[in-house]
């Protein structure tokens, strides 16, 4: 039997929205879930005091203080670097065995279950540097975790940006680093914003090597060489430890709430930058 | 920058390129054939011919942009006022700001129409505010663009028409204040009145730049060019003055290509 070119048609474009449906149903489903349960125990005294009695009571300000500088710390390293190594690869080198072997070991790098990079962290900066259970251990490993994020997604927008402009500025009597400067960079920049985006996204919500490396102390974090416990991690331990469920999903629904509103200030931005320009 | 109206920039030396025994390769592939011609100062040279016949080949090659392809490779000589440009002791980027260059596409940069015109002011260090405003306005009255544009600087140059765009382009060349404008059929994608903008522009540039125009189109070759070129498969067929290339061309191909038998 063959079905009329309309009627296949139908059949896909329903199947298409089947799917969008179910995609859409189960993540609001996940937020709403949470929000839930969790926030009837937001208010002021849960952000802005400090936990009691191991996080059964009080609040979280501390591990909001550090699932903060955290990424900052991760981003702040890795983001020049895999910038920086995304450049070079497109613009000053020429496709070789080298920089599809780098490229290969970025991808490879990629997969690798985030808690060998914590195992890494840990027996690395923690014991062999030194730097001990430490927001710095933990925002130099998570830096490695997303470094190959970043180098792919800037090297992608990097390529999507039209030979023309570099013509067009070279012509004018730009240097290459001028054209990569001005110009490369720039257009590039909504892609690279993304790349930065998903390694912050990484990062709050990264659990494993966090715990490995920057640890899981309750105490407000005065450097980056203290110990702290992010939200990501509060919540593994409240809940696994079943000290406050309620304390949990609040925990949750703030690590939601901060996603959200991040991505949504990247994108803002983004936008407002591209307007500007065309 | 001087020279942008000036026309200080013609030496003694009435030839601005001499190119000898001139060959290109993309790799294996040779473009063009030890091309051999002067090109005279401070005139329009058009360069025809079908396509694939090298005329942008020889374009790049004159303000150096092949070097961007990592397997350009060039014999011969280029002498620009008699130094060799692929000499040792030439800077392409120093070179290239004395050679301005029109693309087939309009192609703005993704910035202010402003920005787009002081890119090239702003590498050569021109920093005073007053001084690129004079060398905005300056480039785009010669562009014939001033008055369409003067109240929206800070309009981004891709919200303009086709045709304003390439004569944005156009005076975004001439803000260099180069000695010589190559043109790579600048009038491809525009419409005939736009066309007839960028050729009326042309016409009033030569007395101070050497330009040398890279056209599809033959009849625009014979109403602005002083000197005409023709290409074929990477050889220069013929060279000479516009009037007897299109009425008594000395070689049957020319012939045959300006009276539309082929190409």
């Amino acid at each position: 039997m063959r079905l009329s070119p309309r009627l296949t048609q139908a059949f896909v474009v329903s199947l298409l929205g089947l799917a969008t449906a179910v995609t859409l149903v189960i993540l609001i489903f996940v937020i709403v879930f949470i929000l839930r349960k969790g926030l009837p125990a937001i208010d002021m005294e849960f952000l802005f005091t400090k936990p009691q009695d191991m996080g059964r009571a009080g609040g979280i300000l501390p591990t909001i203080v550090a699932s903060v500088l955290l990424p900052l710390i991760a981003v702040a390293i890795a983001a020049p670097l895999g910038v920086s190594t995304a450049v070079y690869l497109t613009e000053y080198t020429r496709e070789s065995r080298v920089t599809r072997l780098i490229r290969f070991g970025a991808d490879c790098l990629a997969g690798i279950p985030s808690i060998l990079f914590g195992l890494f962290g840990f027996i690395f900066f923690v014991t062999i540097l030194q730097m001990g259970w430490s927001l710095l251990s933990g925002g130099l490993t998570l830096a490695l975790m997303i470094l190959p994020t970043i180098i792919r997604t800037t090297e992608e927008a990097i390529r999507a940006v039209p030979n023309s402009y570099r013509e067009v500025s070279t012509s004018l009597g730009a240097t290459r680093f001028r054209t990569t400067a001005k110009v490369v960079l720039p257009n590039a920049l909504p892609g690279i914003v993304t790349g930065i985006m998903l390694g912050v996204g990484r990062s709050i919500g990264e659990t494993a090597a966090v715990i490995f490396t920057a640890g899981s102390s309750l105490r407000m974090p005065s450097s980056i060489f203290d110990s702290a416990r992010t939200m990501s991690v509060h919540f593994y331990i409240l809940a696994r430890e079943g000290l406050s469920s309620e304390k949990a999903y609040g925990t949750a629904a703030v690590l939601i709430i901060s996603v959200l509103a991040v991505n949504m200030v990247a994108y803002g931005l983004m936008n407002r930058f591209i307007r500007k320009r065309s | 920058m001087e020279g942008l109206y000036s026309g200080e920039t013609m030496g003694p030396m009435p030839v601005k390129f001499s190119i000898q025994q001139l060959s290109t390769f993309y790799g294996s592939v040779q473009a063009l054939r030890s091309l051999s011609m002067d090109v005279a100062t401070n005139r329009i040279l058009g360069v025809i011919g079908p396509a694939g016949s090298g005329k942008t080949s020889f374009l790049r090659t004159l303000n150096r942009l092949n070097d961007l392809l990592p397997d350009f490779r060039v014999e011969g000589r280029v002498l620009l006022d008699g130094s060799d440009i692929y000499g040792p002791d030439t800077d392409p980027v120093l070179l290239r700001r004395r050679i301005g260059m029109v693309f087939a596409m309009p192609v703005p940069l993704p910035m202010s129409i402003y920005e787009n015109l002081v890119y090239g002011p702003k590498l050569t260090g021109i920093r005073d505010y007053q001084r690129l405003g004079e060398i905005v306005e300056k480039s785009l009255r010669a562009a014939y663009l001033w008055d369409e544009v003067k109240d929206r600087l800070n309009l981004p140059a891709l919200r303009l028409s086709g045709g304003q765009q390439q004569r944005l382009c156009l005076a975004r060349t001439l803000a260099l204040g180069p000695e010589v404008i190559l043109l790579d059929e600048p009038s491809s994608g525009l419409d005939p009145i736009s066309t007839a903008r960028i050729e009326e522009a042309l016409a009033e540039l030569k007395s101070s730049y050497t330009i040398i125009l890279v056209t599809n189109n033959t009849k625009q070759a014979s109403r602005v060019a002083d000197e005409t070129a023709f290409f074929l498969m990477g050889e220069l067929v013929e060279i000479g003055p516009t009037e007897k290339i299109f009425t008594a061309p000395g070689d049957s191909r020319t012939e045959d290509y300006v009276t539309g038998r082929f190409g």
